[in-house]
């Protein structure tokens, strides 16, 4: 579980996060949505560390990151995984050699067992045969699902995705869902994703914070999306015909 | 940004680099890759440039020497003590600083805007440590032996060019054994070692603050070149003066 409380953040002068708080569950996918410069994704690398907040708190299962050693910064990073948006991974190094990266690194695994958890990890997001290519050699979905398996690779208790879709086609975008979410479930990981992908938010939106202009505007989870009168929000997620069409269709066979 | 801001974010980073590894083993396979990626492959053109700077010298110093006062070895001694002195170790330091530089500042800049030191730093890894350390060793361990390789191979190109006629082999070989100083080899090496920090902290500086897209990866890449070379200058007269005045 990860607490925000009262977190604020300025970059010279201009508040980008004002005074946001939410709880994210152990368990499932919480989702933070808002428009381009709304803050959403200052809010997770607040949440990561990669930006200092300003003011507030953050708790990590109640132990306040804001309040770490960096000793204890780095203890905790090995409990958290994270998926780049353009999936961040290790030009020279080859998918295999990608994901067990952290175990080198960290892990108290003898060093027999390491090639058991890699292939352990790329099975279990659907990655065959790609062990010896580079990045470089394999697709965008291909990719993400390696930063996947090297996100869980040391069994972490939060995975971060900032924008796990973004540059995949649709179908290959929910597959990437999926897996998050199945991932997310069997481990009882924190999960945090990042996005303006709508599909995702209907998908996967297990506990949506909406962030509109650097403020918390509405919490909720894809069901309640529905029946919500947040303008921005409505103006945000039902922008495409085919959104107010299934929300039409939503608010119609609930009357009937 | 100013002169004092940048000193300030250098000191930082190398604050960073020279932290103790997480793990050694990883650090010492990372030096042996650096070694082979900046320094091996760095002695073609090492080799290259030197036999021919050590042919040019020589037919300068025919040309400038050609005095009846002179003695005809002198053409060697010059070109030895030009080439130890400052081609082997500055000059080269300064083409190296353009090849080993750019591709440092580069590739640490490409791994700043992908994302790349971003997730080291998620994961725990001390990024500048991790990425910078290994470059900065390898380089200072494999730069003395391009500067003997360049030593060598300039003197040689001195010699082939003496088949030309311009001067006798025998002549320009006295010269280069004439009044030889060992001391000038060791003060090149040092040299050229001080020179080999300078290239690769600057450099993975530069990279390692780029950001934006592939055009500032590009400008940093330049900023690394250019201004690790303007370094090299100068502690080329502050080095000079300490170890030779």
């Amino acid at each position: 579980m990860i607490e925000v409380k009262n977190v604020c953040k300025s970059f010279d002068g201009v508040e980008v996060l004002k005074n946001v708080s939410a709880l994210f569950h152990a368990g499932k996918t919480n989702l933070i949505i808002g428009q381009s410069g709304s803050g959403k994704t200052v809010l997770m690398k607040s949440i990561i560390g990669i930006h200092h907040v300003t003011s507030g708190q953050i708790l990590y299962n109640n132990r306040d990151f804001t309040a770490m050693s960096g000793d204890e910064v780095k203890a905790l990073r090995q409990e958290v995984g994270m998926l780049f948006q353009g999936s961040a991974l290790f030009d020279s190094m080859t998918v295999e050699e990608n994901v067990r990266f952290p175990l080198e690194m960290f892990s108290n695994l003898p060093k027999e067992a390491w090639d058991d958890r890699v292939n352990f990890c790329l099975n279990r997001v659907n990655l065959h045969n790609a062990n010896k290519l580079f990045p470089s050699e394999i697709s965008g979905g291909m990719q993400k699902r390696v930063a996947i398996a090297r996100a869980i690779v040391l069994q972490p208790t939060y995975l971060f995705c900032d924008e796990p879709n973004s540059g995949l086609d649709p179908k290959t975008a929910i597959v990437i869902d999926q897996l998050i979410q199945e991932i997310t479930y069997e481990y009882n990981i924190t999960t945090i994703i990042n996005t303006h992908d709508m599909n995702s938010v209907m998908e996967i939106g297990d506990h949506v914070l909406f962030i509109n202009k650097g403020e918390k505007s509405w919490e909720g989870n894809k069901d309640s999306i529905f029946e919500s009168d947040n303008e921005y929000l409505n103006d945000l997620v039902f922008a495409s015909d085919l959104f107010k069409k299934i929300k039409k269709n939503h608010l119609l066979n609930k009357r009937t | 940004m100013n002169l004092i801001t940048h000193v300030g974010r250098y000191s930082q980073l190398m604050t960073g680099v020279f932290k103790k590894p997480d793990k050694w083993n990883i650090t010492l396979r990372q030096i042996v890759k650096e070694i082979n990626k900046l320094g091996i492959d760095s002695l073609g053109i090492t080799i290259i440039i030197s036999v021919f700077i050590g042919s040019v010298i020589t037919l300068q110093m025919v040309l400038n020497t050609a005095n009846p006062l002179l003695p005809t070895y002198v053409t060697g001694l010059v070109t030895r003590d030009t080439l130890l002195l400052e081609f082997s170790s500055t000059i080269l330091c300064l083409i190296l600083a353009g090849k080993v530089g750019s591709n440092i500042a580069s590739e640490i800049g490409t791994m700043r805007i992908t994302e790349q030191i971003d997730a080291l730093k998620i994961m725990g890894v001390n990024a500048p440590n991790y990425l910078i350390f290994p470059k900065i060793i390898a380089f200072c361990l494999i730069v003395p032996v391009l500067v003997i390789f360049s030593m060598f191979t300039g003197i040689v190109g001195g010699y082939i060019i003496t088949y030309t006629g311009v001067i006798s082999p025998n002549d320009y070989i006295l010269g280069i054994q004439y009044a030889f100083i060992p001391y000038y080899i060791v003060y090149s090496i040092i040299k050229s070692v001080i020179f080999a920090f300078i290239i690769t902290s600057v450099s993975a500086y530069y990279g390692y603050f780029s950001y934006g897209g592939a055009l500032d990866v590009g400008k940093s890449s330049t900023n690394a070149v250019v201004n690790s070379s303007i370094i090299i200058l100068l502690f080329n007269v502050l080095l000079t003066d300490l170890f030779l005045m």
